[in-house]
């Protein structure tokens, strides 16, 4: 794993000062709201409903266990013992106190952490595929792409004031696990024929009030030139993009305003250009980046334990073919840990939680947490001998939740439950389908489902890219919840469709089960996921179930 | 009065906590919405809100959030985001249900 150099270590606490002295001044009053505002963001600071809230980046969502320890302590000292993992690779506390927060991202700077460049119009958190380095089906480690991209893009002096936020992701695998195509910039790594690593270059995808699906503009670029081109993107941008309407100010607007074709063209312009000033210095710092970045040294030694338990424990057996996913070396699993316990907050670990993921990762799992999109906590190096150790370490904490990848295993934003931005909660309704849906015992039988829950039109709850997405918005003083159905956040990525008029939070859970029986009685075998029904037979039979009204009307 | 017109109080979030609180009658700050001062017409409202926001040193700037008059006189938030804020997140007891709690 990447350690900070001297040069970052210095860069943060420095960061650290520098925050503390304009702490200092705004409670003494030498700087106005209006003055610090700009100040605080930039150290991922929010003012939320009821506090404060930190926003702190875990970059390609790459923990080890002295920094999840850290966000333990951080969670009892200044919160109130928990935190919440959010769709962004990041951590968020919500209750720290102005006056605290030097002293908290000192805390983090301590275990080379920070909360730079996790809000305001600049390149924000690099995320990455949380199986990489461990998936089978992987072609190359994308964390050391997104480590270089972290170093170029930390206080880039010609990238700190775009027109509007910047977000990059990359993943290593045929398999996206990493939304490349709902990002300003997604790099696929690829092999060109002749065997040549380099990436598929996406542009352009977004979610919010606008969603689009990234478009190709490179098929192929090599390795070497990933800096100059990316900085090419990036100044085209820059020049080009909207700072009259913040609502078109996304690299995502101005490819639809453009066209790729002819944007594409300017970027290519722009790096013919741009590679001449790059004289292999980025080259240099890759190769130490992917030494980093080593696997651990595996033991292929393997005994009977995994199988034997799983032969007399059944709950055991039930987690191990939810949970676990196929790792690259056969002794071992990737094993995802649920933040979804049935009924709870998604993305939500107290800080007993949070020491326990650490000691696992450290006795047993190679000392590697990470951190997914999807609010959920991966083991990606566990030896397949350790499971059942760590399953009844998981256990003991609440954390054995065996739902990966199904029906309550809910993406969800924190909602108007903290958030300043939102028109709705996010988080009962939630907590609601997951207790419904548990209680009528069919999670299994409907397999693959994934439900995402944004609490406004910002969409951080990746809603468009959900089997069924869920917006809440308002409408007349109350909450109203709008579904969108066919949405895909995989390398088949898709927008949903909207449904129709939207739902009362009373009317929403019959709504959905209404959904959810005319999928199982509408597919043609038990292995049609939801997603494939609706690619089969499109949204009328699904529209039919969530609005039986009309269909009475109609007759 | 016009009839669409909803009752008006003062409210904002404290600089250093970061949580909402309301201004009573006596100009001071209360963490309780009950508390605050009801201002029955726009006018004395804006003015009244314009007086607020001189003190910038204690808070980050306040704003009017309609109310309504609940059955013992008190006021009390009209809109669910007020109500939320005035009382604290749904999933956990945490914020001003739970400050309550233990007074």
């Amino acid at each position: 794993m990447y350690r900070y150099s001297e040069f970052d270590e210095l860069f943060v606490r420095r960061r650290v000062e520098e925050f503390r002295d304009q702490v200092q001044r705004r409670l003494s009053g030498s700087l106005t709201e209006d003055e610090f505002k700009p100040l605080r963001l930039k150290n991922g600071l929010y003012l939320q409903l009821h506090a404060y809230m930190l926003r702190v980046a875990i970059p390609y969502g790459t923990l080890d266990a002295r920094q999840m320890r850290q966000l333990a302590f951080i969670a009892d000292n200044w919160d109130k013992g928990f935190g919440h993992f959010t769709t962004r690779q990041n951590v968020q506390f919500n209750w720290p106190k102005l006056a605290d927060v030097p002293e908290i991202l000192e805390a983090l700077a301590d275990v080379g952490m920070h909360a730079i460049q996790t809000s305001g119009n600049c390149i924000r958190n690099v995320t990455a595929d949380h199986f990489a380095g461990a998936a089978a089906d992987e072609i190359s480690d994308p964390r050391p792409t997104a480590e270089l991209l972290r170093q170029w893009s930390t206080d880039h002096p010609e990238f700190q004031y775009l027109p509007r936020k910047f977000k990059i992701a990359v993943s290593g695998s045929p398999r996206d696990r990493a939304v490349t195509k709902a990002h300003d910039i997604g790099l696929r790594m690829v092999r060109n024929q002749r065997g040549e690593p380099g990436y598929e270059v996406l542009i352009g995808g977004g979610l919010g009030r606008t969603p689009m699906i990234g478009a190709t503009v490179r098929e192929f670029l090599p390795e070497n030139d990933l800096l100059a081109y990316v900085e090419s993107i990036l100044r085209v941008y820059n020049l080009h993009g909207r700072r009259d309407n913040k609502y078109k100010a996304r690299l995502k607007i101005l490819v639809h305003e453009t066209g790729v074709d002819s944007l594409t063209h300017e970027i290519e312009d722009e790096f013919a250009e741009r590679k001449k000033w790059f004289a292999g210095v980025d080259r240099e710092l890759v190769a130490n980046l992917k030494a980093a970045f080593e696997p651990p040294v595996f033991d292929l030694s393997r005994t009977r334990a995994f199988e034997d338990r799983k032969e007399r424990d059944s709950d055991f057996r039930v987690w191990t073919d939810t949970n676990l996913s196929r790792h690259r070396c056969s002794a071992y699993a990737i094993a995802t840990v649920s933040l979804k316990p049935i009924g709870g907050t998604p993305g939500d670990a107290t800080a007993n939680q949070m020491r326990v993921l650490a000691d696992i990762a450290e006795r047993l799992a190679h000392d590697e947490i990470r951190v997914s999109h999807e609010q959920n906590i991966i083991f990606p190096h566990i030896p397949k001998d350790k499971i059942p150790e760590a399953y009844d370490l998981l256990a003991a904490a609440g954390l054995h939740t065996s739902n990966f990848g199904l029906l309550s295993d809910i993406i969800a934003c924190p909602g108007m439950d903290y958030c300043a931005l939102a028109t709705a909660r996010s988080i009962p309704v939630a907590q609601d389908i997951s207790r419904r849906f548990h209680d009528l015992g069919i999670e299994r039988t409907i397999g693959e489902m994934k439900i995402k829950i944004s609490g406004c039109i910002n969409a951080c709850g990746h809603h468009h890219v959900g089997h069924i997405g869920i917006l809440g918005l308002e409408r007349a003083g109350v909450e109203n919840y709008q579904i969108t159905l066919g949405g895909d956040a995989t390398e088949t990525a898709a927008l949903g469709d909207r449904a129709g008029r939207g739902f009362s939070a009373e009317e929403l859970l019959p709504a959905l089960e209404r959904l959810v029986a005319e999928y199982l009685r509408l597919r043609d075998s038990a292995g049609e996921t939801f997603l494939e029904a609706y690619r089969r037979m499109g949204p009328e039979p699904f529209r039919a179930a969530l609005y039986p009204e009309a269909k009475k009307l109609a007759a | 009065m016009p009839r669409n017109f909803a009752l008006k109080v003062i409210t904002t979030n404290r600089l250093v906590e970061g949580d909402a609180v309301y201004l009573t009658q006596a100009g001071k700050w209360s963490s309780e919405f009950a508390d605050a001062e009801v201002f029955a017409d726009l006018g004395s409202a804006t003015s009244a809100l314009e007086k607020a926001n001189e003190q910038t040193l204690f808070h980050i700037g306040a704003y009017l959030a309609d109310a309504e008059i609940d059955p013992s006189g008190r006021p009390r938030p009209i809109h669910y985001r007020e109500q939320i804020r005035s009382r604290g997140p749904s999933n956990y007891f945490h914020g001003k249900q739970a400050e309550a709690a233990n007074v």
